[in-house]
């Protein structure tokens, strides 16, 4: 059974989502894009944004939830392919601001759409080998779009974190992870470039779902569990689309997709995507409930989790702002604005 | 570049962190000038607005479309932060405010990225 | 300590002086003080608030010193943000009253055009707290901005209140030949014209532009052979409170303008009702509303009031701004000291034409520095 030897789960979980959405039919009337949209809006980062701020911000939360002081912390780790330095770390900032000590490990982690689940199974690793009493582990983005391109009308910012500590402590527990991996060059983006380039429909079954239900159906094997037994279930959202025909090819329903479902909202958050779905679902689950999250990295590969949620959930999540707090936040702006405010303008 | 000068405001500028005195207790924010004696403390980032204004015309390095505040601590102390997510007619005085770390200042492309405090409306009420 | 007097002054218009050089002002407006003097100059003390930033020239008393053919004496360059000019007339007097020399010049100068906009916010903005003001992102004016909002809401004004003030300066600078503007403004205008950091209107909002004023000061046995009436300094003094607005006890109150004015008073052994004109530290209305209130010429949050009142007219009781005022005369920080001494000079001999404020005897000019971090205060007083 893929799990350490000793029992972990997440005793602080953080949502964070910018202020700002542009709608994909504000992006459709510049670029002709047309009225097939994947999705309805997506969050747009203010000026004094990037993945170091919101990163921050989801921290701070996870810290209220797990009500761990972020002394005890033994790592922050952030997932991310938007990192604001090409050299320096995210983390050793990010650990500064949430007031982490000195005896910490601090890095940044790079696999695409996956890197914040990438941390996330490394901190399962440390705490579950009992050599760390807390890890964090973050996923945030900032992600960006070539003008124009079908991935512009979904990159989209957010950020989440989760503090992994023992299981006797956990608002859900990690009761088992998985990952797959294949080299698969659906989508990347080489150094010194602004956007990145992909495949197109190339994305999509060798890459997405081949990698997602791969993961999947290897857990629930190696578990001895039907979709049925879960819940929820969280898929990496790129689109509305993929994570609920990825859902349907698994075997779930719409009801176990749809409380963790935000790209129609929010679009793509990339490394924050399937963690931000997870903070969603927590903030509605019942202990007991069990919960299944598959996120996917293109180049490619995919982690898969099951967690159970404990009855020290309810009371912890009222702790910090809920996800909808964010979503609810909402402020639209045009096509030039977010133009300006990310960088798309020739400024000499 | 005044990368040492940056490096030495982090304390303040990401975790909002003032002066205790230990015997009398008083709570200050910048700390004193000569803290030997004080002991750090992190604020709680809770205040209200006290005043606040258009930025106008920036200096190099700054947005021109900032809010600027004085806000009022829960612990006392009044500081000076820009507002952000909020637009200037939005602002109220007295309106509650938390803190937030966000970029105060990017030094080019070739420069550091300066993070520090600023202030929102609260995200959720308290 | 030994009674001090003016024994000369001199200036040229504030504006955007493109082809002259800061050191080729500073001489210009010495020279017209030296024409007026003829006594030879002992020591030279320049107020300069940005010279090294803006002007990228450091020993400005020595480079101001030889340029006016003054080499050899004791020259230094005076800081004080916008009290730059007050506090080099300061150190002046203290030389002169002291006996260290006998005839003092004083250059009150700034350069600021060579420099584009953004540069000039970052180096105004260096009389303000750097690591907690001006690294947040704030400038001189947006700084005074926060106050006039504070102000507005404990006294119960509108942004309107403030437009007497330009006004009243305008009116003043379209008959004063050495403004940068010299035309009449309404209040409609004021309230119209748009917010350079609401709530603070463009036009009453300052340009810092360029200029420099002089005045030469000289003991009393050296100005017995001079004509005309005697102008005493007869109070100087320079008072200093925190830079950053959040360490004040009081953000509506200029501690420093306080202190320095009941200081300079005192000294000269003057009341408030005998001061006949006043020139004030004005780049918007809400600098010289607090200036007035902190002075002691009227009551606290009574400002705007007495404005609208028309007590700052050339004609009211609190006469300020009477040559235009940094909003209409002009705003060039570190001379702004001397600007005033060189105008009040002119008021107590009763050679101000248009601009005469009648049978003045008594005259207080106040300068500050930062948000009112820094005061420097000086009482002239004429005698027969």
């Amino acid at each position: 059974m893929p799990k350490p030897t000793l029992a972990t789960g997440i005793v602080g979980y953080g949502a964070y989502v910018p202020r700002f959405r542009i709608t994909a039919a504000e992006i459709s009337r510049i670029w002709n894009g047309g009225s097939l949209l994947p999705i309805t809006e997506k969050s747009v980062p203010g000026i004094d944004e990037d993945t170091i701020t919101m990163a921050i911000e989801a921290g701070r939360h996870a810290l209220a939830r797990a009500a761990v002081p972020a002394t005890e912390l033994g790592a922050v780790w952030i997932g991310s392919e938007s990192h604001p330095y090409a050299v320096k770390p995210s983390g050793t900032i990010v650990a500064e601001a949430l007031g982490c000590g000195l005896e910490i490990s601090a890095a940044d982690w790079e696999f695409a759409c996956k890197a914040g689940t990438e941390a996330l199974t490394a901190s399962m690793g440390m705490v579950g080998s009992g050599m760390l009493a807390y890890a964090m582990a973050i996923g945030a983005d900032t992600a960006q779009g070539r003008p124009g391109d079908a991935l512009e009308y979904t990159a989209a910012a957010g950020a989440a974190a989760l503090i992994v500590g023992p299981a006797d402590q956990a608002l859900a527990t990690l009761d088992a992870t998985l990952s797959v991996v294949t080299d698969t060059p659906d989508f990347f983006r080489r150094a010194e470039q602004t956007y990145p380039v992909h495949g197109n429909r190339f994305t999509g079954t060798p890459a997405y779902f081949a990698h997602i239900t791969n993961a999947g159906r290897r857990l629930l094997a190696q578990l001895g569990a039907e979709p049925g037994d879960f819940r929820y279930v969280v898929f990496h959202q790129p689109n509305a689309k993929f994570p609920q025909t990825v859902g349907k090819q698994l075997g779930f329903g719409p009801e176990q997709i749809a409380p963790g479902l935000l790209a129609p909202r929010i679009g793509n958050t990339y490394s924050a995507a399937a963690l931000l779905g997870l903070c969603a679902t927590l903030d509605v689950a019942e202990p007991g409930d069990r919960i299944m999250v598959v996120s996917y990295g293109s180049g490619a590969g995919a982690d898969a989790y099951a967690l159970t949620v404990t009855d020290r959930l309810p009371a912890a999540r009222e702790r910090a702002p809920l996800t909808t707090a964010y979503l609810e936040r909402r402020v639209e702006v045009d096509y030039a604005t977010y133009a300006k405010w990310r960088g798309k303008l020739v400024q000499g | 570049m005044q990368l040492a000068k940056h490096w030495r405001l982090k304390g303040s500028r990401y975790r909002l962190e003032g002066a205790r005195h230990p015997h009398t207790g008083a709570i200050c924010f910048p700390r004193p000038a000569d803290a030997a004696e004080w002991e750090a403390v992190p604020l709680s980032g809770q205040g209200v607005v006290e005043s606040f204004a258009a930025a106008g015309k920036a200096a190099d390095g700054f947005a021109d479309d900032a809010v600027m505040a004085l806000v009022r601590l829960a612990e006392g102390p009044i500081i000076t932060a820009q507002l952000t997510d909020v637009a200037l007619d939005e602002v109220k005085i007295d309106m509650p405010v938390e803190m937030v770390t966000r970029k105060l200042r990017d030094l080019g492309p070739e420069g550091l990225i300066v993070y520090g405090y600023k202030f929102r409306p609260l995200l959720v009420e308290r | 300590m030994r009674n001090v007097y003016i024994a000369g002054i001199g200036q040229t218009p504030v504006g955007e002086h493109w082809d002259s050089s800061l050191t080729t002002l500073a001489v210009r407006a010495l020279s017209a003080a030296r024409r007026e003097a003829e006594l030879p100059i002992q020591a030279l003390y320049v107020g300069n608030a940005l010279g090294g930033e803006v002007a990228g020239q450091a020993l400005l008393g020595t480079t101001v010193a030889t340029a006016a053919g003054l080499g050899g004496i004791e020259a230094m360059r005076v800081e004080a943000g916008g009290a730059s000019g007050g506090a080099a007339l300061r150190q002046a007097y203290l030389a002169v009253a002291g006996g260290a020399f006998d005839v003092v010049a004083v250059v009150g100068v700034e350069k600021l055009t060579d420099v584009l906009e953004g540069s000039i916010e970052a180096a105004l903005a260096l009389a303000l707290d750097s690591d907690y003001e001006a690294a947040q992102g704030l400038t001189l004016t947006a700084g005074w901005a926060l106050l006039q909002q504070r102000y507005m809401h404990v006294y119960g004004y509108a942004d309107t209140a403030f437009a007497p003030f330009p006004v009243n300066a305008h009116r003043n600078g379209s008959t004063n030949r050495a403004a940068q503007y010299r035309s009449a403004i309404s209040r409609e205008q004021v309230i119209r014209s748009p917010k350079v950091a609401a709530p603070i209107a463009l036009l009453d909002s300052s340009t810092a532009a360029d200029g420099a004023a002089a005045v030469i000061i000289a003991a009393e046995q050296v100005v017995r052979k001079l004509s005309g009436p005697r102008i005493r300094v007869a109070g100087s003094a320079l008072a200093s409170a925190p830079l950053a607005l959040g360490a004040r006890r009081d953000l509506l109150w200029l501690e420093a303008a306080e202190q320095s004015a009941q200081g300079a008073l005192k000294q000269a052994g003057v009341r408030h009702a005998d001061v006949d004109v006043l020139e004030l530290s004005d780049q918007h209305g809400i600098v010289a509303a607090l200036s007035l209130e902190a002075g002691g010429f009227v009551e606290r949050g009574m400002a705007p009031q007495a404005a609208a009142d028309n007590l700052i007219a050339r004609e009211g009781t609190l006469p300020i701004a009477t040559f235009g005022g940094c909003k209409a005369r002009g705003d060039a920080p570190g001379a702004l000291g001397v600007y005033q001494i060189v105008e009040l000079t002119q008021q107590l001999r009763g050679t101000s034409g248009a601009n005469q404020v009648a049978d003045a005897r008594v005259a207080f000019a106040q300068c500050l520095g930062g948000l009112g971090a820094t005061a420097a205060t000086h009482v002239l007083v004429r005698e027969d």
